[in-house]
Protein backbone atom coordinates (compact mmCIF):
# COMPACT_ATOMS: atom_id res chain seq x y z
CA UNK A 1 0.00 0.00 0.00
CA UNK A 2 1.66 3.67 -0.99
CA UNK A 3 -0.11 6.53 0.35
CA UNK A 4 0.22 10.44 0.17
CA UNK A 5 2.07 11.73 3.25
CA UNK A 6 1.61 15.12 4.13
CA UNK A 7 4.70 16.82 6.17
CA UNK A 8 5.12 20.01 8.09
CA UNK A 9 7.07 22.21 7.20
CA UNK A 10 9.44 21.40 9.77
CA UNK A 11 10.03 18.25 9.05
CA UNK A 12 10.47 19.11 5.24
CA UNK A 13 14.44 19.58 5.47
CA UNK A 14 14.55 16.12 6.62
CA UNK A 15 12.72 15.21 3.18
CA UNK A 16 14.89 16.93 0.79
CA UNK A 17 12.53 20.01 1.22
CA UNK A 18 9.49 17.95 0.05
CA UNK A 19 6.16 18.91 0.87
CA UNK A 20 4.25 15.85 -0.12
CA UNK A 21 5.97 12.28 0.14
CA UNK A 22 4.78 8.53 -0.52
CA UNK A 23 5.39 5.89 2.11
CA UNK A 24 4.33 2.52 1.88
CA UNK A 25 2.58 0.27 4.75
CA UNK A 26 -0.81 -1.15 6.08
CA UNK A 27 -0.62 0.59 8.96
CA UNK A 28 0.26 4.33 10.44
CA UNK A 29 3.14 2.22 12.33
CA UNK A 30 4.50 0.57 9.28
CA UNK A 31 4.28 3.73 6.96
CA UNK A 32 5.73 5.91 9.79
CA UNK A 33 8.62 3.15 10.21
CA UNK A 34 9.17 3.35 6.60
CA UNK A 35 9.50 6.70 6.16
CA UNK A 36 12.39 6.91 8.82
CA UNK A 37 13.92 4.38 6.77
CA UNK A 38 13.57 6.63 3.74
CA UNK A 39 14.37 9.98 5.27
CA UNK A 40 16.46 8.96 8.22
CA UNK A 41 16.96 12.15 9.19
CA UNK A 42 13.54 12.23 10.67
CA UNK A 43 14.23 9.26 12.58
CA UNK A 44 13.65 10.29 16.67
CA UNK A 45 10.80 13.27 15.43
CA UNK A 46 7.55 10.73 15.43
CA UNK A 47 8.22 8.34 17.63
CA UNK A 48 10.08 7.96 20.93
CA UNK A 49 12.09 5.33 21.72
CA UNK A 50 9.86 2.99 23.15
CA UNK A 51 7.94 3.26 19.68
CA UNK A 52 5.12 5.17 20.73
CA UNK A 53 3.74 8.77 18.80
CA UNK A 54 5.80 11.92 19.85
CA UNK A 55 3.67 13.56 22.49
CA UNK A 56 3.92 16.90 20.34
CA UNK A 57 2.76 14.99 17.18
CA UNK A 58 -0.61 14.69 15.54
CA UNK A 59 -1.03 12.00 12.76
CA UNK A 60 -3.98 12.47 10.66
CA UNK A 61 -5.79 9.28 8.61
CA UNK A 62 -7.66 11.70 6.35
CA UNK A 63 -9.07 14.07 8.48
CA UNK A 64 -8.97 11.86 11.79
CA UNK A 65 -6.28 11.84 14.52
CA UNK A 66 -5.00 7.83 14.66
CA UNK A 67 -4.46 8.75 18.21
CA UNK A 68 -8.35 8.19 18.68
CA UNK A 69 -8.44 5.34 15.95
CA UNK A 70 -5.87 2.56 16.77
CA UNK A 71 -3.22 4.51 16.87
CA UNK A 72 -0.02 3.19 15.23
CA UNK A 73 -2.60 -0.24 14.63
CA UNK A 74 -4.82 2.09 12.60
CA UNK A 75 -5.02 0.36 8.91
CA UNK A 76 -4.31 2.62 5.94
CA UNK A 77 -5.78 1.80 2.28
CA UNK A 78 -5.41 2.72 -0.91
CA UNK A 79 -6.27 6.45 -1.49
CA UNK A 80 -6.26 7.83 1.60
CA UNK A 81 -4.08 10.61 3.03
CA UNK A 82 -2.02 11.44 5.81
CA UNK A 83 -0.62 14.17 7.64
CA UNK A 84 1.88 14.88 10.07
CA UNK A 85 1.44 17.98 12.13
CA UNK A 86 2.75 19.74 15.45
CA UNK A 87 0.37 19.66 18.07
CA UNK A 88 -0.74 23.07 18.78
CA UNK A 89 -3.14 25.75 21.38
CA UNK A 90 -6.64 25.72 19.79
CA UNK A 91 -7.68 28.28 17.61
CA UNK A 92 -4.65 27.89 15.68
CA UNK A 93 -5.95 28.49 11.74
CA UNK B 1 -37.44 34.43 37.50
CA UNK B 2 -36.32 37.15 35.05
CA UNK B 3 -35.18 39.43 37.49
CA UNK B 4 -31.43 39.64 38.54
CA UNK B 5 -29.47 41.82 40.33
CA UNK B 6 -26.47 40.90 38.40
CA UNK B 7 -25.75 40.56 34.64
CA UNK B 8 -23.51 37.63 35.95
CA UNK B 9 -26.16 35.51 37.18
CA UNK B 10 -27.51 35.10 33.77
CA UNK B 11 -24.49 32.99 33.16
CA UNK B 12 -25.45 29.12 32.09
CA UNK B 13 -28.82 27.32 31.65
CA UNK B 14 -28.58 27.76 28.13
CA UNK B 15 -31.28 26.03 25.89
CA UNK B 16 -30.75 22.70 23.57
CA UNK B 17 -32.77 23.41 20.18
CA UNK B 18 -32.97 20.43 18.30
CA UNK B 19 -32.00 20.47 14.58
CA UNK B 20 -32.78 16.86 13.70
CA UNK B 21 -33.85 17.99 10.23
CA UNK B 22 -29.91 18.56 9.44
CA UNK B 23 -29.56 15.15 10.27
CA UNK B 24 -28.11 12.55 7.47
CA UNK B 25 -29.77 9.82 9.71
CA UNK B 26 -33.14 9.62 10.05
CA UNK B 27 -32.68 7.25 13.47
CA UNK B 28 -30.14 9.87 14.60
CA UNK B 29 -31.25 13.20 16.73
CA UNK B 30 -29.10 16.02 16.74
CA UNK B 31 -29.43 18.89 19.19
CA UNK B 32 -27.12 22.16 19.85
CA UNK B 33 -26.89 23.87 23.00
CA UNK B 34 -26.78 27.56 22.23
CA UNK B 35 -24.06 28.73 24.28
CA UNK B 36 -24.20 32.09 22.80
CA UNK B 37 -27.22 32.98 24.84
CA UNK B 38 -24.82 33.43 27.61
CA UNK B 39 -24.74 37.48 28.51
CA UNK B 40 -21.16 37.78 26.77
CA UNK B 41 -22.06 35.76 24.10
CA UNK B 42 -20.58 32.63 24.31
CA UNK B 43 -19.49 29.77 26.32
CA UNK B 44 -16.82 31.18 28.05
CA UNK B 45 -18.46 33.45 29.99
CA UNK B 46 -18.85 30.21 32.30
CA UNK B 47 -15.23 29.52 32.48
CA UNK B 48 -14.05 33.17 33.17
CA UNK B 49 -16.89 33.23 35.98
CA UNK B 50 -15.48 30.11 37.40
CA UNK B 51 -11.50 30.81 37.70
CA UNK B 52 -12.44 34.48 38.61
CA UNK B 53 -14.58 33.45 41.26
CA UNK B 54 -12.15 30.62 41.91
CA UNK B 55 -9.14 33.08 42.36
CA UNK B 56 -11.10 35.11 44.11
CA UNK B 57 -11.80 32.64 47.18
CA UNK B 58 -7.74 31.73 46.83
CA UNK B 59 -7.29 35.41 47.79
CA UNK B 60 -5.04 36.02 44.65
CA UNK B 61 -7.52 38.51 43.31
CA UNK B 62 -7.22 42.09 45.26
CA UNK B 63 -9.53 44.77 44.62
CA UNK B 64 -8.48 46.64 41.61
CA UNK B 65 -6.22 43.77 40.58
CA UNK B 66 -5.04 43.41 37.01
CA UNK B 67 -5.52 40.15 34.97
CA UNK B 68 -3.98 39.22 31.98
CA UNK B 69 -4.65 36.46 29.34
CA UNK B 70 -3.97 35.02 26.21
CA UNK B 71 -7.28 34.37 23.69
CA UNK B 72 -8.41 34.08 20.71
CA UNK B 73 -11.56 36.30 22.03
CA UNK B 74 -14.36 35.19 23.33
CA UNK B 75 -12.43 34.21 26.74
CA UNK B 76 -11.14 37.61 26.65
CA UNK B 77 -14.45 38.80 26.45
CA UNK B 78 -16.10 36.51 28.67
CA UNK B 79 -13.21 37.97 31.31
CA UNK B 80 -13.57 41.68 30.66
CA UNK B 81 -17.25 41.47 31.47
CA UNK B 82 -17.09 39.46 34.69
CA UNK B 83 -13.92 41.99 35.32
CA UNK B 84 -15.72 44.97 34.63
CA UNK B 85 -18.63 44.06 36.65
CA UNK B 86 -16.30 42.85 39.53
CA UNK B 87 -14.13 46.44 39.14
CA UNK B 88 -10.55 44.48 38.09
CA UNK B 89 -8.57 45.33 35.30
CA UNK B 90 -7.61 42.86 32.43
CA UNK B 91 -5.19 42.09 29.54
CA UNK B 92 -5.74 40.28 26.86
CA UNK B 93 -3.19 38.98 24.32
CA UNK B 94 -5.12 38.64 21.14
CA UNK B 95 -3.58 37.35 17.64
CA UNK B 96 -4.15 40.12 15.08
CA UNK B 97 -6.06 38.30 12.88
CA UNK B 98 -9.18 37.86 14.97
CA UNK B 99 -12.50 39.57 13.30
CA UNK B 100 -12.76 43.01 14.08
CA UNK B 101 -15.67 42.72 16.55
CA UNK B 102 -13.99 40.39 18.71
CA UNK B 103 -11.66 43.55 18.97
CA UNK B 104 -14.15 45.97 19.59
CA UNK B 105 -16.10 43.75 22.16
CA UNK B 106 -12.92 43.70 24.25
CA UNK B 107 -13.06 47.24 23.85
CA UNK B 108 -16.67 47.80 25.03
CA UNK B 109 -15.75 45.75 28.22
CA UNK B 110 -12.51 48.35 28.96
CA UNK B 111 -10.12 45.46 28.54
CA UNK B 112 -6.43 46.50 27.07
CA UNK B 113 -5.59 44.81 24.25
CA UNK B 114 -1.44 43.22 23.62
CA UNK B 115 -1.37 41.62 19.83
CA UNK B 116 0.23 39.07 19.21
CA UNK B 117 1.48 38.26 15.35
CA UNK B 118 -1.69 36.58 13.66
CA UNK B 119 0.83 34.13 11.90
CA UNK B 120 1.65 32.62 15.29
CA UNK B 121 -2.79 31.78 16.38
CA UNK B 122 -3.27 31.15 19.41
CA UNK B 123 -0.12 29.57 20.16
CA UNK B 124 1.71 32.42 19.54
CA UNK B 125 -0.74 34.12 22.09
CA UNK B 126 -0.01 31.48 24.92
CA UNK B 127 3.52 31.84 24.47
CA UNK B 128 3.37 35.75 24.30
CA UNK B 129 1.07 35.58 27.65
CA UNK B 130 3.37 32.80 29.66
CA UNK B 131 6.39 35.25 28.74
CA UNK B 132 4.30 38.44 29.75
CA UNK B 133 3.11 36.84 32.88
CA UNK B 134 6.79 36.05 33.93
CA UNK B 135 7.52 39.84 33.42
CA UNK B 136 4.98 40.62 35.56
CA UNK B 137 4.58 38.63 38.60
CA UNK B 138 2.40 41.67 39.84
CA UNK B 139 -0.56 40.49 37.31
CA UNK B 140 -2.33 37.85 37.97
CA UNK B 141 -2.02 35.00 35.57
CA UNK B 142 -5.36 32.91 35.14
CA UNK B 143 -4.41 31.12 32.44
CA UNK B 144 -7.45 29.13 31.10
CA UNK B 145 -5.49 26.49 29.22
CA UNK B 146 -3.94 25.34 33.08
CA UNK B 147 -6.35 26.36 35.31
CA UNK B 148 -8.99 23.51 36.65
CA UNK B 149 -11.74 25.92 36.73
CA UNK B 150 -12.06 26.15 33.80
CA UNK B 151 -12.96 21.97 33.14
CA UNK B 152 -14.82 22.77 36.54
CA UNK B 153 -17.33 25.04 35.13
CA UNK B 154 -18.26 22.87 32.14
CA UNK B 155 -18.29 19.95 35.01
CA UNK B 156 -20.57 21.52 37.12
CA UNK B 157 -22.30 23.71 34.61
CA UNK B 158 -22.67 22.82 30.85
CA UNK B 159 -22.80 19.07 31.26
CA UNK B 160 -25.26 18.90 34.51
CA UNK B 161 -27.90 21.09 32.22
CA UNK B 162 -26.95 19.06 29.21
CA UNK B 163 -27.60 15.42 30.78
CA UNK B 164 -30.58 17.30 33.01
CA UNK B 165 -32.50 18.29 29.92
CA UNK B 166 -31.48 15.18 27.29
CA UNK B 167 -30.70 12.01 29.35
CA UNK B 168 -31.39 10.18 25.97
CA UNK B 169 -27.63 11.58 24.62
CA UNK B 170 -25.42 8.59 22.97
CA UNK B 171 -22.72 11.23 21.79
CA UNK B 172 -21.43 14.38 22.80
CA UNK B 173 -19.18 16.62 19.97
CA UNK B 174 -17.76 20.02 20.74
CA UNK B 175 -15.13 21.97 19.77
CA UNK B 176 -11.48 21.74 20.76
CA UNK B 177 -9.41 24.87 22.23
CA UNK B 178 -8.82 24.96 25.60
CA UNK B 179 -10.42 21.27 25.85
CA UNK B 180 -12.16 22.83 28.69
CA UNK B 181 -15.82 22.21 27.23
CA UNK B 182 -14.39 18.61 25.87
CA UNK B 183 -12.76 17.71 29.16
CA UNK B 184 -15.55 19.00 31.74
CA UNK B 185 -18.67 18.03 29.87
CA UNK B 186 -17.29 14.49 28.99
CA UNK B 187 -15.73 13.54 32.28
CA UNK B 188 -19.24 14.44 33.53
CA UNK B 189 -21.47 12.29 31.04
CA UNK B 190 -18.90 9.33 31.21
CA UNK B 191 -19.20 8.93 34.81
CA UNK B 192 -23.03 9.41 34.62
CA UNK B 193 -23.46 6.68 31.11
CA UNK B 194 -20.45 5.21 30.14
CA UNK B 195 -21.43 4.75 26.74
CA UNK B 196 -21.47 8.21 25.77
CA UNK B 197 -19.10 9.04 23.14
CA UNK B 198 -17.14 12.26 23.03
CA UNK B 199 -15.84 13.58 19.79
CA UNK B 200 -13.86 16.66 19.58
CA UNK B 201 -13.52 18.96 16.36
CA UNK B 202 -10.68 21.09 15.20
CA UNK B 203 -9.91 23.50 12.73
CA UNK B 204 -7.10 22.72 10.42
CA UNK B 205 -3.63 23.73 11.90
CA UNK B 206 -2.84 26.21 8.85
CA UNK B 207 0.06 28.65 9.35
CA UNK B 208 0.77 28.91 13.05
CA UNK B 209 2.27 25.48 12.78
CA UNK B 210 4.28 26.65 10.12
CA UNK B 211 6.12 28.86 12.35
CA UNK B 212 7.26 26.14 14.46
CA UNK B 213 11.08 25.52 14.69
CA UNK B 214 11.00 22.32 16.15
CA UNK B 215 8.48 19.97 17.86
CA UNK B 216 9.54 21.05 20.93
CA UNK B 217 7.61 24.43 20.87
CA UNK B 218 4.26 22.29 20.38
CA UNK B 219 1.95 22.50 23.02
CA UNK B 220 -0.91 20.07 24.50
CA UNK B 221 -2.95 22.21 27.50
CA UNK B 222 -2.14 20.67 31.12
CA UNK B 223 -5.77 20.90 31.58
CA UNK B 224 -6.29 17.94 28.83
CA UNK B 225 -3.31 16.05 29.94
CA UNK B 226 -4.23 16.32 33.50
CA UNK B 227 -8.05 15.67 32.68
CA UNK B 228 -6.77 12.90 31.08
CA UNK B 229 -8.03 13.75 27.30
CA UNK B 230 -6.46 10.92 25.52
CA UNK B 231 -8.39 8.49 27.32
CA UNK B 232 -11.68 10.29 27.39
CA UNK B 233 -12.04 11.32 23.64
CA UNK B 234 -13.67 8.87 21.17
CA UNK B 235 -12.51 10.62 18.03
CA UNK B 236 -11.04 13.25 16.95
CA UNK B 237 -11.53 15.21 13.45
CA UNK B 238 -10.62 17.98 11.31
CA UNK B 239 -13.36 20.09 10.11
CA UNK B 240 -12.13 22.84 7.36
CA UNK B 241 -13.27 26.26 6.50
CA UNK B 242 -15.69 25.22 3.39
CA UNK B 243 -17.66 22.61 5.77
CA UNK B 244 -17.72 24.70 8.76
CA UNK B 245 -19.31 27.66 7.17
CA UNK B 246 -21.68 25.51 4.81
CA UNK B 247 -23.19 23.91 8.11
CA UNK B 248 -23.45 27.59 9.42
CA UNK B 249 -25.07 28.92 7.05
CA UNK B 250 -27.61 25.39 7.23
CA UNK B 251 -27.99 26.40 10.42
CA UNK B 252 -29.20 29.93 9.43
CA UNK B 253 -32.27 28.49 7.40
CA UNK B 254 -33.29 26.65 10.74
CA UNK B 255 -33.66 30.40 12.17
CA UNK B 256 -30.00 30.09 14.24
CA UNK B 257 -27.51 32.59 13.69
CA UNK B 258 -24.30 30.75 15.15
CA UNK B 259 -20.79 31.73 14.41
CA UNK B 260 -18.40 29.78 12.52
CA UNK B 261 -16.70 27.19 14.86
CA UNK B 262 -20.74 26.57 15.51
CA UNK B 263 -20.75 24.78 11.89
CA UNK B 264 -17.43 23.18 12.20
CA UNK B 265 -19.03 21.34 15.53
CA UNK B 266 -22.07 20.63 13.46
CA UNK B 267 -20.13 19.34 10.63
CA UNK B 268 -18.68 16.83 13.28
CA UNK B 269 -21.93 15.98 14.64
CA UNK B 270 -22.96 15.17 10.66
CA UNK B 271 -20.51 13.26 10.46
CA UNK B 272 -20.70 11.22 13.60
CA UNK B 273 -24.14 10.49 12.98
CA UNK B 274 -23.09 8.88 9.15
CA UNK B 275 -20.81 6.73 11.01
CA UNK B 276 -23.51 5.01 13.73
CA UNK B 277 -26.98 3.61 13.72
CA UNK B 278 -28.79 5.07 15.79
CA UNK B 279 -28.08 7.73 18.84
CA UNK B 280 -28.93 11.37 19.87
CA UNK B 281 -26.11 13.48 19.44
CA UNK B 282 -25.74 16.67 21.36
CA UNK B 283 -23.38 19.64 20.24
CA UNK B 284 -22.20 22.69 21.47
CA UNK B 285 -22.53 26.47 19.51
CA UNK B 286 -19.73 28.18 21.11
CA UNK B 287 -21.10 31.57 19.95
CA UNK B 288 -23.20 33.45 18.10
CA UNK B 289 -23.11 34.86 14.80
CA UNK B 290 -22.56 38.32 15.84
CA UNK B 291 -19.15 38.55 15.78
CA UNK B 292 -18.83 37.41 12.74
CA UNK B 293 -20.79 39.35 10.69
CA UNK B 294 -17.67 41.23 9.27
CA UNK B 295 -16.66 38.37 7.17
CA UNK B 296 -19.43 38.08 5.30
CA UNK B 297 -19.72 34.00 6.47
CA UNK B 298 -23.48 34.38 5.48
CA UNK B 299 -24.23 36.33 2.43
CA UNK B 300 -20.34 36.34 0.75
CA UNK B 301 -19.64 34.08 -2.69
CA UNK B 302 -18.43 30.76 -0.69
CA UNK B 303 -15.08 30.60 -2.45
CA UNK B 304 -14.24 34.36 -1.03
CA UNK B 305 -15.51 33.79 1.84
CA UNK B 306 -13.36 30.24 2.42
CA UNK B 307 -10.26 32.20 1.99
CA UNK B 308 -10.82 34.68 4.31
CA UNK B 309 -11.92 32.31 6.78
CA UNK B 310 -8.87 30.67 6.01
CA UNK B 311 -6.57 33.76 7.46
CA UNK B 312 -9.54 34.22 10.85
CA UNK B 313 -9.19 32.70 13.80
CA UNK B 314 -12.78 31.42 14.29
CA UNK B 315 -12.71 28.79 17.09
Amino acid sequence: MSVEVRLPTLLRPAANGKAVVTATGGTIGELLANLQRSYPAIQGQLLTNEGSLHRFVNVYLNDDDVRYLDRLDTRVSEGDTVSILPAVAGGAH
Amino acid sequence: MARHSSVLDLIGETPLVDVSSLSPNPRVQILVKLEGQNPGGSVKDRPALAMIEQAEKDGRLEPGATLLEPSSGNTGIGLAMVCRVKGYHLKVVLPSNVSVERRQLLQVFGAEIIESPGSEGSNGAVRLARSLAEEHPEWVFLYQYANPANPRAHFEGTAREIYRDCPEITHFVAGLGTSGTLIGVGTYLKDKKPEVEVWAVEPPAGEAVDGLRNLDDGYVPPIFTEGGGEELLDRKTIVGPRDSIEWTRRLAELGIFAGISTGAALAGAVKCAKTIDSGVIVFVSADGGWKYLSTDAWTGDIDAVVERAKQTIYF
